[in-house]
């Protein structure tokens, strides 16, 4: 009879293979979505109306900016930890798995990418 | 010790259809619409970057009746998401786990991002930007 922990034969089996931190990361991200996303909803609704010149002069306010900044950051991490683990729960095939997994991190970071450099922009007079 | 095949957790079928997995299925398709949904944003920010044109362009898009589905899909999504999400944060803390609060919260979360959704649109009507 071995003596040794049977931590080692669990360690790692779970489809994420790895602890809490994705979990963790998922939950922070979600509590700092709350007040962005509620700001961004509110700001655009209380616009007088959702013509261009209106919302490019709105979002060249500094503050806007650095919100919307914040707001597409923590909205695609979020947006990506969640369908990761979507993937994780239902594509078992280990090929198909690390496709999904790849694709999912090249949108994301396309997605996030393209709408900072995008408020930057306005923001910055561009 | 011979090779034997992994414990399963019961199959989906077993279960009888009730408010809990029903709200906890929706919270993950609405969080899979929502992932779309920011592929659609960026689409709205990058067009509104590139000019008046552009802007246009992407505005008569989402004004279009397909887009106004998929916008009122996304807000209801968005609405419901947020309210059970702040359910599950309860949750992680440990609260709210009694039949009745878990009931309760529940309906809550579907009951108010009807509401929200209702009031949201209803919003944007009043306002004349629809």
């Amino acid at each position: 009879m071995s003596l040794r922990s049977p931590l080692r034969r669990v360690l790692g089996s779970g489809s994420a293979k790895d602890g809490t931190s994705h979990w963790w990361a998922e939950r922070l991200s979600s509590v700092a979505l709350i007040p962005l996303t509620l700001w961004f909803l509110f700001s655009l609704l209380l616009l007088p109306s959702l013509e261009f010149s209106v919302i490019r002069t709105w979002m060249a306010v500094p503050m806007s900016g650095f919100l919307s900044v914040l707001l597409v950051v923590v909205l695609t991490y979020h947006a990506y930890l969640g369908t990761t683990v979507v993937v994780e729960d239902y594509v078992h095939e280990h090929g198909l798995k690390l496709l999904w997994m790849v694709s999912l991190r090249f949108l994301f970071v396309l997605c996030g990418g393209a709408s900072i450099f995008s408020v930057l922009r306005i923001a910055f007079g561009g | 010790m011979p090779a034997r095949p992994r414990p399963l957790s019961p199959h989906l079928e077993i279960y009888r259809w009730q408010i809990g997995n029903t709200l906890s299925i929706l919270h993950r398709v609405t969080g899979i619409v929502l992932a779309l949904g920011t592929l659609a944003l960026a689409f709205w920010l990058v067009s509104l970057a590139g000019g008046e044109g552009t802007y246009r362009t992407a505005y008569r898009a989402f004004a279009s009746p397909l887009g106004l589905v998929c916008l009122a899909g996304w807000s209801f999504a968005f609405f419901y998401h947020l309210l059970n999400g702040v359910r599950h944060l309860f949750w992680d803390v440990g609260w709210g786990f009694e039949r009745r609060q878990r009931r309760l919260s529940g309906w809550f979360a579907v009951i108010g991002a009807v509401a929200l959704t209702l009031a949201f649109w209803s919003l944007l009507w009043h306002g004349g930007r629809l």
